[in-house]
């Protein structure tokens, strides 16, 4: 599936809550859910800086895909990690890059996204666009 | 000005003085709970500060015109209330600052300029904000000097004998916290200072979470430097002070060069003002002094007893009702403190409780509140800050528990 289509996907899941709680209880359903990183994973270097919810990020590149390993300390934070996955795992650096992450304000769930927020979510989509383009100018050196 | 005078303590009738209390977030009344980060500011604090730019505004010190003089004996009176507030002994003994943050890096490099050689000590303690841990690892790494720190025990309370025992012929100066931003400990600041001056030490006081709650006589407790923030005292924001023993302030150079801090300035060299001014280089916040005037006038209007007296009763009935909560986990138990409750809900991270708090309409704050080492103690990242104000009572205090339990069932 291309990212707009799993954007679209997760828009029609999100249409079925009826209140902001109800959103916010599927997140944290999500966020349990979420594999822990592996523990190799989890060192001071991978953290997200400068964020007060300590959240990890590592990425693997392989067959010209990205694959994401991202957790966080907050059940919240959890439950955007398991959907950024799920729109961009798998997917190829230039379109990651590019993608607009447009579902964010479709579920009505922007403000997280907000660099004004303690959180680490707008770092975080900050980090994997950097590492697209980080891979994406690899791919083309080589 | 308006005369802000309660004889008897009347919540109501106070919450009417703070406008930004009156309004719904989310659709739910705003619950303040954030007041050890700022407190929010009274209408005559408004007023003030709205006057003073459309009525008076000029530089001070400089002029021979009306507006200027006008202001200047304003900003001067302005002085005049804080050293009143604080009791110190004369007007002068009072620099206005940018804010805490701005009067202890004004001391950690004024003082160490003066008296801090290689290898001498300055003590803090666990419980210290990063305002008063950073400065003086700046300045004793310039030094070559060390810091020593006075552990806390279980409910954060400071561990004088440990303090007594860092004590020794290298140590120049203690740094200590007044009331503890994190867990509301207040530090038995008197006792702190008559130990250190037996080994004639000066100590410099972290105000900021004192000042608002209390009343603080600066010569009752003796200590050398007294630092508070404007805007956690009613206030605005960018105005502070810093308190100095006249001793102090004469001996320690100035830590910041330029306009009105001068006597004479010649290429070769430069002779300094008299006191305050030396401390205040370029133009003040006048109107920010002006404006903290007006905030003390409209505290000491209500009574620092009232006030601590109420905010003793939101304490105790806060404390009864959290430490009720059944896996909610409270932070600080000192037999003196003020009303702040710090806390973990089961194993909630704080950052998802205070989101969802702010969701039901309630502000606190989450995290390590810039003191991580106190966390480190605790061995946890940090907590959720309930911080009230005598603007706050006690039936937001029961919907902050039912919120509370509302998250719990989120969570199961």
């Amino acid at each position: 599936m291309t990212i707009q289509e799993i954007q679209e996907e997760i828009i029609n899941e999100f249409k079925t809550f009826d209140n902001e709680m109800d959103k916010y209880n599927e997140l944290i359903k999500l966020g349990t859910d979420l594999s822990p990183i592996d523990s190799k994973y989890k060192t001071e270097d991978n953290l997200i800086k400068g964020c007060q919810v300590k959240t990890w990020f590592h990425s693997a590149f392989k067959d010209g895909k990205i694959f994401y390993d991202i957790d966080s300390i907050s059940i919240i934070i959890k439950g955007f990690i398991v959907l950024l996955i799920r729109v961009f795992s798998g997917q190829k650096p230039e379109d990651i890059k590019n993608a607009d992450l447009y579902f964010i304000d479709e579920i009505g769930l922007r403000e997280n996204f907000s660099p004004l927020r303690a959180n680490s979510l707008f770092k975080l989509v900050d980090r994997i666009k950097s590492d697209a383009a980080f891979y994406e100018s690899k791919q083309n050196n080589e | 000005m308006p005369d802000n005078k309660i004889s008897t303590f009347d919540v109501t009738k106070i919450r009417n003085n703070f406008p930004v209390l009156n309004q719904k977030i989310y659709g739910k009344p705003l619950i303040y709970f954030d007041n050890g980060a700022t407190t929010q500011k009274p209408q005559v604090v408004i007023d003030t500060m709205s006057k003073l730019h459309s009525e008076h505004n000029s530089n001070v010190h400089r002029g021979v015109h009306y507006l200027s003089e006008q202001m200047t004996e304003m900003y001067e009176s302005a002085r005049k209330k804080v050293q009143d507030y604080l009791n110190a002994q004369y007007s002068h003994e009072i620099i206005f600052t940018s804010g805490v943050t701005a009067s202890i890096n004004a001391v950690a490099y004024s003082f160490g300029e003066a008296y801090i050689k290689e290898n001498d000590e300055v003590i803090v303690s666990e419980m210290e904000h990063h305002s008063n841990i950073v400065p003086w690892q700046l300045m004793c790494k310039r030094k070559g000097a060390h810091l020593k720190v006075i552990p806390i025990n279980a409910q954060g309370e400071l561990l004088l004998d440990e303090y007594k025992k860092l004590i020794n012929s290298k140590t120049k100066l203690v740094a200590i916290v007044h009331v503890s931003n994190s867990l509301g400990t207040i530090n038995p600041v008197k006792e702190i200072v008559a130990i250190a001056h037996k080994n004639n030490i000066p100590v410099l006081i972290d105000g900021a979470q004192a000042i608002q709650h209390q009343k603080v006589d600066v010569q009752d407790i003796d200590c050398d430097f007294y630092a508070f923030s404007g805007h956690k005292a009613y206030g605005p924001t960018g105005i502070g002070v810093l308190y100095g023993k006249e001793r102090w302030l004469n001996e320690m150079p100035p830590y910041q060069g330029g306009g009105d801090m001068i006597d004479r300035v010649r290429f070769e060299h430069t002779t300094y003002d008299d006191l305050p001014f030396k401390f205040e280089a370029g133009t003040p916040n006048y109107i920010g002094a002006i404006g903290l005037g007006a905030a003390l006038d409209y505290l000491t209007g209500i009574g620092l007893d009232n006030i601590q007296n109420y905010e003793k009763k939101l304490l105790d009935y806060g404390t009864d009702k959290l430490t009720a909560l059944n896996g909610l986990k409270l932070y600080g138990a000192a037999g003196n403190k003020t009303c702040i409750f710090s806390f973990l809900l089961n194993n909630i991270h704080s950052y998802d409780v205070g989101m969802f708090l702010d969701k039901m309409g309630i502000a606190v704050r989450t995290g390590h509140h810039c003191t991580q080492p106190l966390w480190e103690h605790y061995k946890v990242e940090g907590s959720v800050r309930a911080s009230l104000a005598f603007y706050n009572t006690l039936e937001e205090i029961d919907y902050l528990c039912e919120a509370l339990k509302e998250i719990q069932k989120m969570f199961k």
